[in-house]
């Protein structure tokens, strides 16, 4: 029984232990945010990657997800006659949850992955210890940057994941499910409220600088070469899902209860 | 040798430093004067590498003393640490460039993100440091990874003399790389380092290069320093520890750990 609980509380203990290792490190990479150098250019770069180039696979992840969700709810709203509120189900679904929580994953999966291999194999082969030796921070040249646009490129990125979503049930609902396109855009905008869009977009803010975080943390603390990367990608990916899920539900509550 | 008035460049008193309950460094003392340069030997995984990495305050030693021009560093906070770093330079085992950047922009890196340089001067001052490593104005617009190894020793060898630091540390400068490409890359550091000025620490099992470059060798053993004096006297010693690394023989006081502690 007492090494049962002690077996819990060295558990407890070490995710304590990991959280503050956690915090004190997006602390100290945020705190370069008040003195300069500042490394604008590395700050788009990272724009640029994670939002431009992740435009096809969350903007097809979206059109498909506004189908299905479109096809299901017109199935199972059907059965109590009320298939008028599939375009309300679709926007509301795709601006709340839908879009942040579905992109963000996404964006785990390829963005997060590559922060994490490119700072983990920039450890492994000394490139951290050399930015050190040559006077400049690693938190504020390689951290730093991709934590800002994560912050500021999801909201962009999600936002138009809700159009493409939107769009995609307007197409199954004109095209399959014999919709006027005129009556389904009413439906869609008529009971839309702007803190349904504002709570989705504060939502991919959050997922967006967990992605940057959980893929910076692991890649930088990355050891043992590439089965060290390896273990730091796979860790990044994980651990930022999970967190999008978890802060998915607070966040809701948030804004919702 | 240094003289009793002078102070060290850097001075290491009772430095102790463990991983886990494996100790590494056991209490090093040790003294290097503006100018001198010094060479560690000692097998693998006897902490030559992480001496380097507490003296530049990459890791932080449990206990003991470092000082660089006098100036206590093991406490330093991260605008003491940084103003610091200006004073050293650095080449690493394996070269350490960044992929990302171009060969000249790896050399003018820490004069331009270091030191706040506009980059078409951070160039200029890049080329000529190629050039004087032998290296051609057409490799300074390639990838490292376009480069051979020597090729990328040499060019981490000018990034490293590139800010003209007071301090370089070589860390296993010619491992990996034939016998000419080594004695290439001897004869650079050399001429480099006399050019500058500069005072050097090296650290090396490669014996041809240790009495190519030092002044004087250190030899750790166990996290100990077990002997150190004159390149000129690192065959004559009756040092057994050193006897048998020098000869490179299996039997002798030094018994390599063939299985993990």
């Amino acid at each position: 029984m007492t090494d049962s609980l002690a077996a819990i509380g060295a558990v407890f203990l070490a995710f304590l232990a990991a959280v503050g290792r956690l915090t004190r490190f997006a602390l100290q990479a945020l705190a370069a945010v008040f003195s300069p150098p500042y490394f604008l250019g590395l700050v788009l770069r990272q724009v640029l990657y994670i939002g431009y180039y992740s435009l096809p696979v969350v903007g097809l992840t979206a059109l498909f997800t506004g189908m299905v969700l479109a096809l299901q709810s017109y199935t199972g709203f059907s059965r109590f006659n009320a298939q008028s509120a599939v375009a309300t189900v679709v926007v509301l679904s795709m601006t709340r949850e839908l879009g942040p929580v579905i992109a963000s994953l996404m964006v785990a999966g390829r963005v997060g992955a590559a922060m994490a291999a490119e700072i983990g194999t920039m450890r492994v082969t000394e490139q951290i210890d050399a930015l050190t030796t040559l006077s400049t921070d690693p938190l504020r040249y390689l951290v730093l940057p991709r934590l800002i646009a994560g912050l500021v490129t999801l909201p962009a990125l999600v936002l138009v994941a809700d159009i493409i979503g939107v769009f995609g049930g307007f197409l199954v609902g004109t095209y399959k499910l014999d919709f006027n396109p005129q009556a389904y855009l009413t439906q869609t905008e008529q009971y839309l409220e702007t803190i349904d869009v504002v709570s989705g977009l504060v939502k991919a803010a959050v997922f967006g600088f967990i992605i940057a975080l959980m893929g910076c943390y692991h890649g930088y603390h990355s050891r043992g070469g590439a089965e060290g990367v390896g273990q730091a990608t796979t860790h990044a990916v994980v651990s930022s899902s999970i967190l999008i899920l978890i802060f998915n539900y607070a966040l809701t509550q948030a804004f919702f209860s | 040798m240094i003289s009793g008035a002078e102070t060290p460049k850097i001075a290491l008193v009772g430095v102790e430093k463990s991983f886990g309950r494996k100790r590494v460094l056991d209490g090093i003392d040790l003294a290097v004067a503006a100018g001198e340069s010094l060479v560690i030997i000692g097998g693998s995984g006897t902490g030559k590498s992480v001496l380097i990495k507490c003296i530049l305050g990459l890791m932080r030693p449990e206990a003991g003393s470092i000082r660089i021009d006098g100036e206590e560093t093991v406490r330093l906070r991260r605008a003491g640490r940084e103003r610091l770093m200006g004073k050293f330079g650095m080449l690493f085992q394996g070269s350490a460039l960044f992929d990302s950047l171009s060969v000249w922009e790896n050399v003018a890196f820490g004069l331009v993100q270091g030191r706040g340089m506009q980059r078409d001067e951070a160039r200029d001052i890049a080329l000529k440091k190629l050039a004087a490593v032998g290296l051609a104005e057409e490799v300074a617009m390639l990838s490292p990874a376009e480069l051979s190894g020597g090729m990328q020793k040499r060019v981490a060898l000018a990034r490293a003399i590139a800010a003209e630091p007071e301090i370089v540390f070589f860390d296993e400068p010619t491992t990996g790389l034939d016998p000419i490409m080594a004695d290439v890359i001897n004869r650079l550091i050399v001429s480099s380092v006399r050019e500058l000025g500069a005072t050097t620490v090296s650290i090396t099992h490669d014996m041809t290069s240790a009495r190519r470059i030092a002044d004087r060798i250190a030899m750790l053993h166990k996290g100990r320093i077990v002997w150190q004096g004159p390149a000129s006297e690192i065959d004559h010693t009756d040092n057994p520890f050193v006897d048998q690394f020098v000869h490179g023989r299996a039997e002798g006081p030094i018994q390599m750990e063939v299985r993990a502690a």
